[in-house]
């Protein structure tokens, strides 16, 4: 069997790819927090509970509806961007003025009840949710066996990310939102409908966490505190990569999930805690981040 | 120089400020009045409510003083204290259970353990400011967090159970409730009072000048990173005795004082009885401690009432209990 550094192949493999998975994860969510906060200037903690949201909407879709997983992913996003757009618009939306803190609170706040309500109704356990019959079963890679869904996983997150950045750096929607993150005033006094813009970035946003929970069902199960530790590290993805950048957060999502799972092949005792190490040294060497701006 | 428009603006301007400085005075004898009464309540309160609860109420109480001094006073939102509150715990129960110690060293060492850990968290922090700040103190403390699961001293999931209170000095017997009692109080108004005096001192007074305007005190002078290392070390040292004395009381150090979500509770204690007050964010979490206490035996769930708080008092009332009685009184 092939080694390298002691580790046989298909073992390293695996782990790279469960890391590349991750990683995937990361990407989509940290793009969604850079997109809010580019704009909005809030750190959404919210972000893991519409995570959670966008799982239990497919759940329940299944459950009560019978729609099945393609459905799901384009319903649910859309669900849960709704739900957000309500809660910009009547709440968050108050707090634009006051100090940035006071954003991070109240979607905390916010988290905790999302995330306290599932968890009373449906408890702690995960339900498992099937994945697509289309992509059932696996590809033999010659190297390592690759079930079909993780491929598809994978594809869809380059995919998705790919859109946004496109949309965000090419159309004309996203040059009005890169100019009100410049200057809003001015934006405004252009005659462009800049709360408007607001609320449909924190849609986005949200919908985007909402998708990548969609796509994460059928891999972690649907739970309530599914988001909860997960936004924590895509905390620490966005700090490495800077938040200015929105290309950033997509590449050192990716990174750091490849990373970690390097991390589980070589020393499994730091898999946990490897992506704060390196937002450490990061921060130490580059206090703004990978791709982020001076300040 | 001295024309006569000019005294009488001096004169009008000084009478301005006598006014003030008879309101601040005054508003200072009710800080003491009520200070008074507190520590004489506190004192009988054995006798009529579980002593158990009332310490437990305690240690929070120092706990979310101790985040405010960095929060209130200096800016800084931690949202990794939780850190220093459970690792001083575990260290504490570690070394009473394991090696023995006497309870008040055992305390003593939970403290500068958290300092320590306050140390390199604030070293790596402060080099962020506002938001990011927050996210770098929860990364750290979730990484923290990792270390404790994982490590062999805090046995996992178990944690460490059934620490023994052992006699005081060697000669108090902490195990009878009035003895820990009193030892609890005295160890929390050693706290508050280390808190109140350094609020107080020079050093507190360019905290909070850096709080209202960083560049200024930059271009004045002061080292800004060392003032808010400073703080943030104090603020952990002092956030880890409260810890070391709760794993004292409830004789237990487990994964939930290091949890993340501690972390968010005592930011909500500190908002919800104000912040950047010297009483609220003891008012804040005998107020947050009741309320979890009086739910824990229904099925109403604890964190759904958390978070709709969390969210009123964002929404709502930003100055907190204490921050709007002082609104109110200075009308």
């Amino acid at each position: 069997m092939t080694m390298i550094f002691g580790i046989p192949l298909p073992a390293l493999l695996g782990q790279l790819l469960i890391g590349f998975i991750n990683g995937s994860f990361y990407a989509l969510l940290s793009l969604g927090l850079a997109v809010i906060f580019g704009l909005l200037r809030v750190i959404n903690f919210a972000h893991g509970a519409q995570y959670m949201l966008g799982a239990f909407a497919a759940y329940l879709l299944l459950v009560h509806t019978g729609l099945g997983f393609w459905p799901a992913l384009i319903v649910a996003p859309l669900v849960v961007g709704a739900i957000s757009a309500i809660i910009e618009r009547t709440m968050l939306s108050r707090l634009y003025d006051l100090d940035h803190l006071y954003g991070l609170l109240f979607t905390f706040g916010l988290a905790l009840i999302i995330e306290g309500t599932f968890r009373w109704y449906f408890g702690a356990a995960g339900q498992p949710y099937a994945g697509p019959a289309l992509l059932a079963g696996g590809t033999n890679l010659g190297f390592m066996f690759l079930p079909n869904y993780r491929g598809f996983v994978v594809v869809a997150s380059i995919v998705i990310c790919l859109t946004v950045w496109l949309l965000i750096e090419k159309t004309r929607l996203g040059a009005y939102l890169r100019a009100a993150t410049e200057n809003p005033q001015l934006v405004q006094a252009f005659g462009v409908n800049v709360p408007l813009l607001l609320t449909l970035t924190y849609a986005l946003g949200a919908g985007l966490a909402g998708l990548a929970g969609v796509l994460a069902a059928p891999i972690y199960q649907v739970s309530p505190l599914m988001g909860s530790n997960l936004i924590i590290i895509v905390f620490a993805v966005v700090v490495v990569g800077g938040m200015g950048s929105i290309g950033g957060a997509i590449v050192t999502g990716y990174v750091l999930g490849i990373l970690e799972g390097l991390t589980k092949v070589f020393y499994p005792e730091a898999s946990n805690i490897v992506v704060f190490v390196i937002m450490a040294v990061v921060l130490m060497l580059r206090p703004a981040g990978l791709f982020g701006k001076e300040i | 120089m001295s024309s006569l428009t000019d005294t009488g603006a001096a004169q009008v301007e000084s009478r301005e400020r006598q006014k003030a400085h008879a309101r601040q005075r005054s508003l200072a004898r009710i800080g003491l009045i009520i200070a008074v009464i507190a520590v004489a309540g506190l004192i009988a309160a054995p006798f009529f409510v579980y002593p158990v609860f009332i310490m437990t109420v305690l240690c929070f109480a120092l706990f979310a003083t101790a985040f405010n001094l960095l929060l209130g006073y200096a800016g800084l939102l931690s949202f990794g204290h939780a850190a220093f509150f459970g690792g001083a715990a575990y260290f504490t129960a570690h070394a009473v259970k394991v090696w023995g110690w006497e309870p008040l060293l055992a305390i003593l060492l939970g403290a500068v353990g958290a300092g320590l850990m306050g140390l390199v968290v604030g070293f790596v922090a402060i080099r962020r400011q506002g938001i990011y700040f927050a996210m770098v103190t929860l990364a750290l403390s979730q990484m923290i967090y990792f270390i404790f699961l994982q490590a062999p001293f805090t046995h996992g999931e178990d944690g460490i159970q059934g620490v023994p209170r052992g006699d005081l000095l060697g000669l108090v017997d902490l195990n009878r409730p009035l003895n820990i009692y009193y030892f609890v109080l005295l160890i929390f108004l050693v706290g508050f009072y280390a808190v109140w005096r350094i609020v107080h001192s020079p050093y507190g007074h360019v905290l909070q000048a850096i709080r209202e305007n960083e560049n200024r005190a930059i271009s004045l002078g002061y080292r800004v990173e060392r003032y808010k290392l400073g703080a943030f070390v104090m603020s952990a040292t002092i956030a880890g005795l409260a810890g070391s004395t709760k794993a004292i009381v409830l004789q237990i150090a487990t994964l939930t004082d290091v949890a993340w979500q501690m972390s968010g509770e005592v930011v909500l204690m500190t908002l919800l009885g104000g912040m950047g007050t010297i009483f609220g964010p003891a008012v804040g979490a005998a107020l947050v401690v009741t309320m979890q206490n009086y739910f824990a035996t229904s099925d109403v769930p604890v964190t759904v009432i958390v978070g709709v708080i969390f969210v009123l008092c964002v929404l709502l009332f930003r100055r907190g209990i204490v921050g709007e009685a002082i609104r109110f009184l200075k009308r």
